[in-house]
C-alpha cells in the first residue's frame, strides 16, 4: 500500500484509468443537470434566489435568475470540461475542476428545486455555516490528533461531555465563559484517558476511543436522568448570542451570512487560520507531523515522540471539548441526552474528506452542514427526493474517498500505530 | 583502486606525524569503542567488541546479516543500550542514552532504512529537530534553505531543497540523509548498510561523496556485507562474525577471498554421509524469469535453471542477491514480471501458492516467525497449516481435531520436537524446534519439489546437523531439492550443483564436486573466474 | 485427550493444577476482576451522586458514609433482584404452588435472558471479526439492516405456515447484516480502505436508511408514528409463558448460534482459514489462503450474525420495526466480545452479564432511582480494564503475565 499512496498523492502522476473515469463523471453530471433538471423545468420560469438570512433587515434585492438558461450554460460548461479531461485531462486540478463541476450540479438542484418559485439562499448558506461548526471542530479535533498519529474516534464522546458539563456550569456560575471553560477541560480531562490507554499502555486506539464513547454517553445520561431534568436551573445556560462584527457585518450578501453569527463561528475560523499556520509554519506543528509521520525518523534526530502526542491528543480533546459547547451554548441553550446524534463522527468524517487538512476539514464540513440544511428545506420546496438521502451523503461521500475514487488521502502514515521505543 | 589509494596515503601521511610527534596516548582516535557487549533474549548480540576510527578514514565494519554490525552501531547512536563497554569520543568518554547525545557528541548515522518522511520537502526533513526559525517558533524556511545549499556544494552533494522527499530517486534521498548530519555539523558518519537500496551507479556515486567527506576531515563507518564494495571503499577494514570482532586488514592487505572466509568463517562440522546423487527428469524448470522487489527494481533479471529430481541445487550467494525474490515468484508469492516458471512439465508461472503446493512443492520459508509459523496457535493448527483442509484432517468441511492431534504428536516424535505436548502454542518453542516444527510439516507429505530458504538460520550445530541429514534423506527419496544459503558451508555440504547469485543473476552454476570455497567465494563477490568455473547464459542482463 | 488414559489420581491433581495456572496465566482473572472493579467505581458514582451523602455531611462524615453506603445497598440489591428475582419472592412462590405467581416470581430473571439475547448476536458478531483479524464497529448498523429484513418479510409475506415463515424472517435478517458487513470487507480486500471507518459510516447510513423507511415504504399506515406495520404471527419467535412474560425461542437460537459460530471457528476448514489470517496473514498467504476471501466472508458472517441482532429483536420482542430500538447494542458487542476473549463461549457468559445487568438496571432505576445509563458507565469501565489489564495489574498488585500476551492489538490504519 506504501508505493500506491506515494504514486497516486504525487499530485503529478494521475492514472490514465483515473483520468477517464473522471472526464465521464463530468460528463454524467452534465447529462444528468440537463436531463434531470433542464428537460422538467419549462422554459420562461424565473427562480428567485433571497439574498439576506431571515430575521435581518433586507439590504440587497433578490437574485432573479431564469431557471433553464442557467442549467443549460452550467451542463454546456461541465460537458467542455468532461471532454477536455478525457482529451488531455486536468493533471493536478483534477479535483478542483471536479469540485466546480459538483458545485454545478448542486447550484443547478436548487434553481431548479425553486424554479418559479423563491428559495433563500443566503438563509440557507447561513444555516450551512452554523452547521458547519460542531462538524468543523470535531474534524479539527481529529485532526490534531492523528496528524500526530493517534487516531481519536472518540471526538463524539469528547463533545458529548463537554456539552454537558458546558451547560451545568454555565448554569451554576451563570457566566457563558466559564461553561465554555469547563466544557474544553472536560474535552481535555477524556483526551487524557485517551492519551494514557494509547500511549502509555499501547491500547487499540480503537478500544480505547470506544470506551470513551461509550463512557460518555452513559455517564451524561445519567447526569442528566439523575439532575439536569429535575432541576431545571441546572440546565438553564442561557446561549450566547450572535454579534455583528463591526464594519464586516455591513458587507451586501456576505457580511449577513458570515459576520453576523455567535462567537462559535468566529472562534472556528480563528482555530482554523491558527491550527493551519501552526501546522505548516512553526518548528511546533513540523514536529508534530513528524510524529505522526515517521516517529522513528522523529526521535533519532531528538524529538520526544511521546511528548508531543500526549500534547497533540490533547489539544484535540480541549478542542472537540470546545465543539460539544457549541451544542449548548451556542444552539440549543440546554442540555439533551445524546444531544450531538453523531456529528462527531461526521467531523471524523469531514476530516478524512478534507484530507486531514484544515481547509479542507472546514470545506467538508460546510458541505455536510449545506446537506443538512438542505434537507430540512427540501419538504418546503416540495421536492420529493427524501432528506433522509440529502443526510446520508457525507457518509457516503466518505467512504468513496476512502475508497481511493478521488485519489487516495494522505492519511498521516503512522496514524493509529503506536510507537515502541527499541 | 589507485584514486582512493592516493587520497588515502595523503591523509595517513599526515595522520602518522601526529601519531609519531605525540606518542602512543595522545587522542589520534576520533571514536574508540571498548568492550562493547549487548545481549538480547537467547543472543550475544555483541560480545566485548572493539573498535577504533581514525580522523578522515573510511572504517569498514564487515559481516553477514545478522552478525551484530547494526547492533553495535544502535549502540553508538544511543538507540540501545550497551550491557557493558565504553565509548570515547575524542578521547572523551561519552554516555549516549538517547540520539541526542550522540548527535552532540558529533556523531550522524545514515540508517539502513531511510528516516526520512516522504511528504515532507527537502529542507523540512533536513532541518527537523533543529529548525532555524524566526521569533515565536515561525520556521525559516529559506535559511535552511541557505544553509543546505552551502553544505551541498560544499560536499559536492546536489539536491533540490525544494522538492518533496517522496518524488526523489533512492539515490537523491541518500544525499538527503547524509546533507542532515552534516547540518548538525557531525563529524562522525555511519553509514549503515548504505548500498543495499541502491542501484550499482548510485553506489559508485556514493563511494565518491564518502572520498570527499573524508577529503574534508570527516571520518566515516561504513557497515555493509558486500566484498567488493569495502575494497573499493575503506581505508581499513574490520569483520565482525558472530557478534565478535574475526580480524582487521586494509585493503592493501586482503582481497576479496580472504574477506570471504573471513565474513562466513569456517565452521566444524561432522561430515555428512552423502551418497552420489542419482539425478534424474527435471522438476522444476526456471526459464527467463525476471523478479520485481517491493520497490519495483528489478531482484531476479533473466535467471534460468532446472533442478532434477535426486539432486540438491545449492543456491549460494550473499544475501540480498535476489534469492528470496527468486523462492517467492517461483513458489507463487510474488508475481513474475516475465519468464516461465514450470514443475513437472506443467506450467505455474502465475499459479497460486495452494495451486503450488497441491502440485507437490515443500517449502521452508526464509522468515520462519513470519511466513512459517501462526505464533499465536497451537502445534496442532501449525504442522497442518497447508494440509489442514484435505482429508484426513478434515472430512467434509469438519476438521478432525484426532486425525490432526495424532500427526501432531507423530511428528513431535519423528522430528524430535521438543515440546511440552501438542497443544503448546508455536510461539513458545525455542528457535531451532521452531524450525523443526516446518520441517517436519513441509517433509511429512509426499513431494517432488522441495524448497528450502536458510533452513538452518540462527539454529545450533545439532538442529543444524539434523536437518541437513533430512534434507539428504528427502534428497534419496527423489525429491528434487532447492537449498538457498549465504553460509558456503551449507552450500557445499548439501549441494550437487551449486548457483551463484549475483545482482539478481545466476552468475555461474558448479558442480559440488569441483567447486572449492575460494571460487565461490569469488563468484559470490561477482568475479568470474572462466578457468574454475562453468558460466551459463545471462545475455539477457 | 490423551489424558483419559491417565489414572485418575494425576487427572485431579492436574485439575487443580490446570485451575491455578488458568487463574495464574490471568486469562479468566483479570475478565472477574475488571467487573468487580466496575461495579466498585460505579458504586462510588452512585454515592457521588445521591444528595443525600451531602445533606448527611452536615451531621457527620460517619452518617454520611452510612448514608452512601445504604444508597449503594440500595441500588445494587435493586439491581439483583430485578435482574435475578428476589430470593424469598421465589421461596414462598414455589412453596405456595401458585403457577401464575411462580412465573411471575422467575420473570425477572427472563427478563434478564430476554435482554441478553441481542447481546449474544452482536458479540459474536464482533468476536468473529476480532478473530480473523478486522475490526467490526458497525454492528448497530447491521443490526438496524437485520430488522428492517426481518420486519420486511414478517408483515409483508403472508399466509406461509410459522415453520417456513419464522426461518425465512431469521434468514432475511441475517441477510440484510449481511450486506451490510460485505461492504465494508469488499472495500477493505479490494482497496484498503480501512473497515473501522468505513462501518461507521455505514452506521449512519443505516440510521437514516431505517428513518427513511419508517417514514414511509414501510410505514404502518394508520398511524403518523414511525412504525412498521406488525409481523404476521407466523414470523413472530414463539414465547413459552403467556403475557407479560416475553421470554421468547431467540435465546436458544442465540445459544445455538454460539454453538454454531464455536463450530465453524474451530472445527471446520472455513474456520481455520478466518483464524489463521486473524493471526499471521503472511502466513496465511504461505499456506495459500485466500486473504481476499476470507476478509470478505469474514466481515459477511460478522454482518449477519448483527443481522439476527436485530431480527431477533424484531421477530421475539417487538413485533415491529421503530425508530431507535436498539439500545447501543453494536457498540456495546465490542465490550463483549473482549470480556469473553473473543471465544463464543466466553461471549455468552459476557452477554448474559450484560443483559442481567441491563435488565437489572431497569429494575433499580425504578426501585432505587438510579438512571439506568449508569450501566453505560459499568460497561466502559469494564471495557477499559479488559483492554488495559495492566491497569487491574497494578491496582491488585499481579504480577505480569508470562505469555506476553496483552490487551487486544489489531493492524493500524496505514497497512491496509
Amino acid at each position: 500500500m506504501a508505493t500506491t499512496t506515494l504514486q497516486t498523492t504525487n499530485g503529478v502522476y494521475v492514472s490514465p484509468t483515473r483520468q477517464r473515469v473522471m472526464g465521464i463523471l463530468f460528463l454524467v453530471i452534465a447529462f444528468a443537470i440537463w436531463g434531470f433538471f433542464g428537460r422538467t423545468t419549462p422554459s420562461g420560469e424565473t427562480t428567485t434566489f433571497g439574498l439576506t438570512p431571515g430575521g435581518i433587515e433586507s439590504t440587497v434585492g433578490d437574485w432573479e435568475i431564469p431557471a433553464l438558461a442557467t442549467m443549460n450554460i452550467l451542463a454546456m460548461i461541465s460537458a467542455v470540461f468532461g471532454g477536455i479531461q478525457l482529451a488531455r485531462g486536468f493533471g493536478k486540478r483534477t479535483n478542483a475542476v471536479l469540485g466546480i463541476v459538483a458545485a454545478f450540479f448542486i447550484f443547478s438542484f436548487l434553481t431548479w428545486a425553486a424554479a418559479g418559485k423563491s428559495l433563500n439562499l443566503a438563509g440557507l448558506l447561513n444555516s450551512s455555516l452554523s452547521k458547519a461548526v460542531p462538524i468543523t471542530l470535531g474534524a479539527l479535533s481529529g485532526l490534531l490528533c492523528e496528524r500526530a498519529g493517534v487516531v481519536n474516534i472518540a471526538i463524539e464522546g469528547m463533545m458529548l461531555a463537554g456539552a454537558m458539563m458546558g451547560a451545568l456550569i454555565a448554569s451554576l456560575t451563570d457566566n457563558l465563559w466559564l461553561g465554555v471553560l469547563a466544557a474544553v477541560l472536560t474535552g481535555a480531562l477524556l483526551s487524557v484517558v485517551h492519551a494514557i490507554f494509547s500511549i502509555k499502555y499501547m491500547i487499540d486506539q480503537i478500544i480505547s476511543g470506544t470506551v470513551i464513547n461509550i463512557f460518555s454517553v452513559g455517564i451524561t445520561s445519567y447526569i442528566s436522568a439523575k439532575f439536569l431534568q429535575e432541576y431545571q436551573e441546572l440546565n438553564n445556560p442561557g446561549i450566547f448570542r450572535p454579534w455583528p462584527v463591526p464594519v464586516l457585518s455591513d458587507i451586501p450578501v456576505i457580511g449577513p451570512i458570515v459576520f453576523n453569527n455567535n462567537m462559535f463561528v468566529y472562534a472556528m475560523f480563528a482555530f482554523l487560520i491558527i491550527i493551519h499556520v501552526a501546522l505548516f509554519y512553526t518548528r511546533w506543528g513540523l514536529r508534530l507531523r513528524s510524529v505522526g509521520e515517521h516517529p522513528r525518523a522523529a526521535d533519532t534526530l531528538g524529538i520526544n515522540v511521546f511528548r508531543t502526542r500526549y500534547m497533540a491528543v490533547i489539544l484535540g480533546g480541549m478542542m472537540a471539548g470546545f465543539g460539544g459547547a457549541y451544542f449548548t451554548l451556542g444552539s440549543v441553550g440546554r442540555f439533551d441526552e445524546v444531544m450531538t446524534a453523531g456529528r462527531g463522527f461526521i467531523g471524523l468524517a469531514a476530516m478524512i474528506f478534507g484530507n486531514w487538512k484544515p481547509f479542507g476539514s472546514f470545506g467538508a464540513g460546510l458541505l455536510f452542514g449545506f446537506a443538512d440544511s438542505l434537507a430540512s428545506k427540501l419538504a418546503i420546496l416540495g421536492v420529493n427526493i427524501p432528506s433522509q438521502f440529502l443526510l446520508m451523503a457525507p457518509y457516503v461521500a466518505t467512504m468513496i474517498v476512502l475508497a481511493g475514487v478521488v485519489g487516495r488521502g494522505q492519511v498521516p502514515a503512522a496514524d493509529g500505530q503506536p510507537y515502541v521505543k527499541e | 583502486m589507485t584514486s582512493p589509494c592516493l587520497h588515502y596515503c595523503k591523509t595517513c601521511s599526515v595522520r602518522r606525524q601526529v601519531l609519531v610527534n605525540k606518542g602512543r596516548i595522545i587522542m589520534a582516535f576520533v571514536l574508540e569503542l571498548k568492550g562493547i557487549t549487548k545481549r538480547f533474549p537467547g543472543v550475544l548480540a555483541n560480545d566485548h567488541i572493539d573498535l577504533t576510527l581514525e580522523q578522515g578514514e573510511i572504517h569498514a565494519l564487515l559481516g553477514e546479516n545478522g552478525a551484530g554490525k547494526t547492533t553495535l552501531m544502535n549502540i553508538l547512536y544511543g538507540l540501545y543500550q550497551p550491557d557493558e563497554g565504553e565509548i570515547f569520543v575524542r578521547g572523551q568518554k561519552i554516555e549516549v542514552h538517547s540520539p541526542n547525545d550522540a548527535i552532540r557528541a558529533g556523531v550522524g548515522m545514515v540508517h539502513q532504512h531511510f528516516m526520512l518522511i516522504p511528504v515532507f520537502t527537502v529542507t523540512e526533513n533536513v532541518m527537523l529537530g533543529d529548525e532555524s526559525t524566526y521569533r515565536g517558533g515561525f520556521l525559516n524556511r529559506a535559511a535552511a534553505a541557505r544553509q543546505i545549499k552551502e553544505i551541498s556544494e560544499k560536499y559536492k552533494l546536489a539536491v533540490d531543497s525544494s522538492a518533496y522527499v517522496r518524488d526523489l530517486p533512492v539515490g537523491v534521498q541518500q544525499r538527503v540523509e547524509i546533507i542532515k548530519l552534516l547540518y548538525r555539523e557531525a563529524d562522525i558518519l555511519i553509514f549503515d548498510e548504505p548500498t543495499a537500496v541502491l542501484t550499482p551507479q548510485e553506489a559508485d556515486e556514493l563511494f565518491k561523496i564518502m572520498k570527499s567527506l573524508v577529503a574534508q576531515g570527516k571520518s566515516i563507518i561504513f557497515i555493509t556485507h558486500k566484498l567488493r564494495e569495502v575494497l573499493d571503499a575503506a581505508d581499513r577494514i574490520t569483520v565482525i562474525r558472530r557478534g565478535k570482532v574475526v580480524g582487521s586488514t586494509t585493503p592493501a592487505a586482503a582481497d576479496q577471498r580472504k574477506l570471504a572466509e573471513m565474513m562466513v568463517g569456517r565452521e566444524v562440522m561432522l561430515e555428512l554421509d552423502k551418497k552420489p546423487a542419482q539425478a534424474g527428469e527435471a522438476v522444476l524448470d526456471v526459464a527467463d524469469l525476471v523478479v520485481l522487489d517491493d520497490r519495483q527494481q528489478t531482484a531476479v533479471s533473466n535467471v534460468s535453471f532446472q533442478v532434477k529430481a535426486g539432486e540438491v541445487l545449492g543456491v549460494a550467494g550473499v544475501q540480498g542477491n535476489g534469492q528470496t525474490e527468486l523462492v517467492e515468484a517461483i513458489t507463487g508469492l510474488r508475481p513474475a514480471l516475465s519468464g516461465h516458471v514450470s514443475l513437472l512439465g506443467q506450467d505455474i508461472t502465475h499459479a497460486t501458492p495452494r495451486q503450488i503446493t497441491e502440485l507437490g512443492t515443500s517449502h521452508v520459508p526464509e522468515d520462519r516467525q513470519k511466513d512459517g509459523l501462526v505464533l499465536s496457535a497451537p502445534l496442532t493448527e501449525n504442522v497442518v497449516l497447508n494440509t489442514y483442509y484435505k482429508p484426513p484432517y478434515t472430512k467434509g468441511v469438519t476438521l478432525q481435531p484426532a486425525a490432526i492431534l495424532q500427526t501432531a504428536n507423530d511428528l513431535i516424535k519423528r522430528f524430535d520436537i521438543r515440546t511440552p505436548n501438542a497443544q503448546t502454542s508455536a510461539g513458545s518453542l525455542s528457535g531451532g524446534n521452531q524450525q523443526k516444527v516446518i520441517i517436519a510439516r513441509e517433509f511429512n507429505r509426499p513431494s517432488r519439489l522441495l524448497i528450502a530458504s536458510q533452513p538452518t538460520r540462527g539454529l545450533d550445530v545439532g538442529s543444524i546437523e539434523y536437518i541437513h541429514s533430512r534434507i539428504l534423506e528427502k534428497r534419496d527419496e527423489g525429491c528434487a531439492v532447492m537449498v538457498v544459503s549465504p553460509e558456503l558451508d551449507e552450500i557445499l555440504q548439501l549441494s550437487d550443483r551449486i548457483a551463484v547469485m549475483y545482482r539478481g543473476q545466476i552468475i555461474a552454476i558448479v558442480p559440488a564436486a569441483e567447486a572449492t570455497k575460494e571460487g565461490l567465494g569469488l563468484l559470490m563477490a561477482g568475479v568470474k573466474q572462466e578457468t574454475a568455473v562453468t558460466p551459463v547464459t545471462t545475455t539477457g542482463g | 485427550m490423551s489424558e483419559t488414559e491417565q489414572p485418575t489420581n494425576d487427572q485431579k491433581k492436574n485439575f487443580t493444577r490446570v485451575l491455578l495456572e488458568e487463574l495464574s496465566s490471568q486469562s479468566v482473572l483479570i475478565p472477574i476482576l475488571a467487573v468487580i472493579t466496575g461495579l466498585i467505581i460505579g458504586a462510588f458514582i452512585i454515592i457521588l451522586t445521591t444528595e443525600e451523602v451531602y445533606e448527611a455531611w452536615a451531621t457527620s462524615p460517619w452518617e454520611s458514609i452510612k448514608v452512601g453506603w445504604s444508597a449503594v445497598n440500595n441500588a445494587y440489591t435493586a439491581l439483583f433482584t430485578s435482574a435475578i428475582g428476589s430470593p424469598t419472592r421465589i421461596i414462598n412462590a414455589l412453596q405456595s404452588g401458585d403457577s401464575l405467581e411462580i412465573r411471575r416470581a422467575f420473570n425477572p430473571f427472563l427478563e434478564s435472558l430476554v435482554a441478553s439475547t441481542p447481546y449474544i448476536f452482536a458479540g459474536l458478531s464482533v468476536a468473529l471479526g476480532f478473530r480473523s483479524g478486522l475490526f467490526n464497529v458497525g454492528a448497530e448498523g447491521q443490526l438496524f439492516m437485520g430488522a428492517i429484513f426481518a420486519a420486511f418479510v414478517g408483515y409483508s409475506v403472508k399466509g406461509l405456515p410459522m415453520i417456513i415463515h419464522l426461518p425465512l424472517a431469521l434468514l432475511a435478517g441475517a441477510l440484510g447484516g449481511a450486506i451490510w458487513g460485505f461492504i465494508p470487507g469488499w472495500l477493505k480486500a479490494k482497496t484498503g480502505g480501512h473497515e473501522v471507518i468505513n462501518t461507521i459510516m455505514l452506521n449512519y447510513i443505516a440510521f437514516r436508511l431505517s428513518e427513511w423507511l419508517l417514514s414511509g415504504p414501510m410505514k404502518r399506515p394508520e398511524t403518523f408514528n414511525p412504525v412498521s406495520p406488525t409481523i404476521e404471527e407466523s414470523a413472530m419467535l414463539p414465547r413459552f409463558f403467556e403475557n407479560p412474560i416475553r421470554f421468547h425461542a431467540g435465546f436458544f437460537v442465540a445459544l445455538g448460534v454460539a454453538w454454531l459460530v464455536y463450530w465453524f471457528l474451530f472445527r471446520t476448514k472455513w474456520g481455520f482459514d478466518l483464524r489463521t489470517v486473524g493471526a499471521n496473514p503472511h502466513a496465511a498467504r504461505y499456506a495459500g489462503m485466500n486473504i481476499v476471501w476470507v476478509t470478505i466472508l469474514a466481515m459477511s458472517l460478522s454482518g449477519a450474525l448483527s443481522g439476527l441482532a436485530g431480527a431477533n429483536e424484531v421477530l421475539g420482542v417487538n413485533h415491529n420495526l421503530a425508530l431507535a430500538f436498539s439500545a447501543g447494542y453494536g457498540f456495546d458487542a465490542i465490550a463483549l466480545a473482549l470480556l469473553g476473549k473473543s471465544h463464543p463461549f466466553g461471549v455468552v457468559l459476557a452477554a448474559l452479564l450484560f443483559g442481567t445487568l441491563r435488565s437489572g438496571a431497569l429494575g433499580m432505576q425504578l426501585a432505587a432511582g438510579i438512571p439506568i445509563d449508569i450501566i453505560s458507565v459499568l460497561q466502559a469501565l469494564i471495557l477499559a480494564f479488559i483492554a488495559a489489564p495492566a491497569i487491574i495489574r497494578t491496582i491488585y498488585r499481579l504480577k505480569p503475565s508470562a505469555s506476553g500476551e496483552d490487551g487486544v492489538m489489531l493492524r493500524g490504519w496505514g497497512e491496509g
